[in-house]
């Protein structure tokens, strides 16, 4: 059992005018096998809270704390944060030229694990997991997610999921750019590794068909840097009908 | 300061700086035997101006021992060496000097080296070159590659050098010819290099300069696409340490209808001080129509005061061409690369290693010869090491 624990977060990037708040004071506690749906309007600051997990060092925290299972995460670099379990699937994930995908998914497991995993079973589980997200084996000699169309790329987010095994993950608009089979697979994927591992599950979305597969327990809505509204999966609804104008408006006044 | 050209997209990593002169265009460039044809060895002519001069003066004036270079071969397939008189017909086929030391080089050395593929088979020539010395020396090689030959050839360079040399690369008709030049000099070896290819019709030519350890490097590749559908893939992987200069002015030259080059180079600037140029010109002449053409340079630049200079060059004299693009981007560490790999669990040390082995893997993987390519992936682990900046 793990708990994310998240404090009155306040962060704030770099501008030319100097720092600028994004988040003001964002508490959350996601636990073991609880799935968490974020939602809110664009540029609210949803990705800035999943980066300021994993620890990307465009974001300074100014106020308030991340804690993971009595660990302070703040203090962690950001690839002791992926060991320790933490997992961000990326909304926009980056491509690296020359690094194939075999080689990076083995060295990461490596280093999550700690020592390399047995090459039999570990050539099969990447076969599988990655024909279970509908990916063709021939991505493995490919660089990682070069020239990957835009759902491919969301595809090998959740391969290294599946293959990785974290404890809590977060999802940036995993569901962006997906056709509808593509949806379905990569949902069939997550709740597979929640099923196996009990993975606790921060999922950032601007749709509620993906909720339709993936059942959030809570649903958050992000206005402004800070959470306007929580509810069960029936808020979710709720925001697809009537959008965020009665949020935006009291946020604005 | 680092700097970015491009016809083309490239990553957001590059970025730019300052522009640099425009360099005299390549149809007037001089070309002659005698050094009093040429343009003096100064930081002012466009051959010489990104060069220290100081460390290759043994090549730029006085006297070099032009007997045999030391060598050994190991062939296989259709293929023989043998030592001609530098009168023989075979020698001044694919080029002239133009450059002091390509001249000089030219003038002192007494016998060429002459390595002959036929087309019967298959061939490979390796030829090790690791007891040279530190005294001055020059020396000329031919390729001569028959009609319909494949072959492959391959200078291993190691240990150390004052050498000055010309290489001339005879691609026949049709013919299929690899050349690597890989240098894994000692710190302080100097090595001047003109390489003049000639492609016939059909032909193609790999040519690869893998420069991993040296003091002075500089070799120059001239393609000459001089019949129809002749095709040059001019490649270059190096990784400069500190105190070393690392050169490649290359030249290709769309002389005929229908002819295919590309130019990649990347090399990796880990040393302090570490300074590398490349100059990459090309010409598509008024007969070059149906031309395809791309030339890139990239260096990531790994530590402080490290300098690459990068300077693409098109001259299109026809219009009806199939495409001429040039990138040319200098850079460091992508930080989005970085934090990809370490918010997978995987150290900045080791995110680093693969990120730079990723950006040279690029190059290497077009070299078409696997014992180079296992050497350099050696020579990479253990030179990567300890990168970190
Ligand atoms: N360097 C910067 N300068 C100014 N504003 C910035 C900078 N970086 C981020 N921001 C702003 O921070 C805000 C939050 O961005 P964030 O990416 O977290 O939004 P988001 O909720 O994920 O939006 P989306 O739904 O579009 O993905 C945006 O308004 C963005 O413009
Ligand atoms: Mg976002």
């Amino acid at each position: 059992m793990s708990t994310l624990t998240i404090t009155d977060l306040h962060v704030t990037v770099e501008t030319e005018n100097g720092p600028l708040e994004i988040l003001r004071g964002v508490d959350m506690v996601i636990n073991s096998g609880e799935t968490h749906a974020v939602m809110g309007p664009n540029g609210s600051g949803k990705s800035t809270l999943a980066y300021t997990i994993a620890g990307h060092p465009k974001y300074t925290v100014t106020k308030g704390s991340i804690d993971f299972d009595g660990q302070d995460v703040l203090a962690m670099s950001v690839d002791e944060r992926a060991r320790s379990g933490l997992f961000l699937a990326m909304q926009y994930p980056v491509e690296i030229p020359g690094v194939a995908v075999s080689n990076f998914l083995r060295t990461a497991k490596t280093a999550i694990d700690g020592q390399a995993p047995p090459i039999r079973t570990w050539v099969k589980d990447v076969k599988q997991s990655m024909s279970e997200m509908r990916m063709d084996p021939s991505f493995g000699e490919r660089s990682v997610n070069e020239g990957f169309s835009g759902g491919e790329k969301k595809r090998h987010e959740i391969v290294q999921l599946d293959l990785l095994k974290p404890k809590m993950a977060v999802l940036d608009e995993t569901d962006s750019g997906l056709d509808v089979d593509a949806l379905r697979v990569v949902s069939e994927g997550v709740n597979r590794v929640k099923e196996e591992t009990g993975l606790g599950v921060l999922l950032i979305t601007h749709y509620t068909r993906i909720l339709r597969y993936i059942k959030p327990d809570f649903v958050h809505v992000f206005v402004n840097g800070r959470i306007a509204e929580e509810g069960g999966p029936a808020l979710a609804d709720r925001l697809e009908a009537e959008g965020y104008d009665r949020f935006t408006e009291t946020a604005d006044a | 300061m680092t700097q970015k050209t491009s016809a083309e997209h490239s990553p957001a990593a590059f970025y730019n700086a300052d522009a640099l002169p425009p360099v005299q265009t390549r149809r007037e460039r001089l070309s002659a035997f005698s050094t009093d044809d040429l343009n003096p060895v100064s930081s002012r002519s466009a051959e010489w101006r990104f060069s220290p001069l100081d460390r290759i003066e043994n090549l730029t004036s006085g006297e070099r021992d032009g007997s045999d270079v030391p060598a050994a071969y190991d062939i296989t397939g259709a293929a023989s060496v043998a030592h001609v008189p530098m009168s023989d017909p075979l020698i001044g086929r694919c080029g002239r000097p133009e450059e002091v030391a390509s001249a000089l080089a030219w003038h002192d050395t007494k016998n060429a080296l002459i390595i002959t593929a036929s087309a019967q088979d298959a061939s490979e020539v390796w030829i090790t070159r690791d007891a040279l010395g530190l005294s001055a020396r020059a020396g000329h090689t031919v390729i001569d590659v028959a009609p319909f030959a494949k072959t492959t050839i391959v200078f291993d360079n190691r240990g150390d050098a004052m050498l000055s040399e010309n290489v001339e690369i005879h691609v026949g008709e049709s013919a299929q010819v690899v050349v690597v030049s890989l240098q894994q000099w000692n710190h302080g070896a100097v090595h001047l290099a003109s390489h003049f290819c000639r492609i016939a019709a059909n032909a193609s030519l790999t040519h690869a300069v893998i420069t991993l350890g040296g003091g002075v490097t500089r070799i120059n590749p001239t393609a000459h696409l001089a019949e129809n559908a002749g095709s040059a893939t001019l490649l270059g992987l190096y990784t400069a340490d500190a105190g070393s200069h690392i050169e490649s002015q290359v030249f290709v030259n769309h002389d005929a209808p229908n002819t295919v080059s590309r130019v990649s180079y990347k090399g990796a600037l880990r040393g302090a001080g570490a300074r590398t140029v490349w100059i990459g010109d090309v010409l598509i002449g008024r007969e070059a129509t149906g031309t395809d053409s791309y030339e890139q340079n990239r260096n990531l630049i790994l530590a402080e005061g490290a300098r690459a200079d990068s300077v693409p060059n098109l001259e299109i004299e026809t219009g009806d061409i199939v495409g001429a693009g040039h990138a040319s981007a200098t850079g460091r560490f992508d930080g989005e690369q970085l934090f990809y790999l370490r918010s997978r669990g995987i150290t900045e040390h080791e995110a680093r290693q693969l990120v730079v082995r990723g950006f040279l893997n690029e190059v290497l993987a077009m070299v078409p010869v696997p014992r180079v390519q296992a050497i350099v992936h050696d020579a990479l682990d253990e030179a990567l090491e300890e990168v970190s900046a």
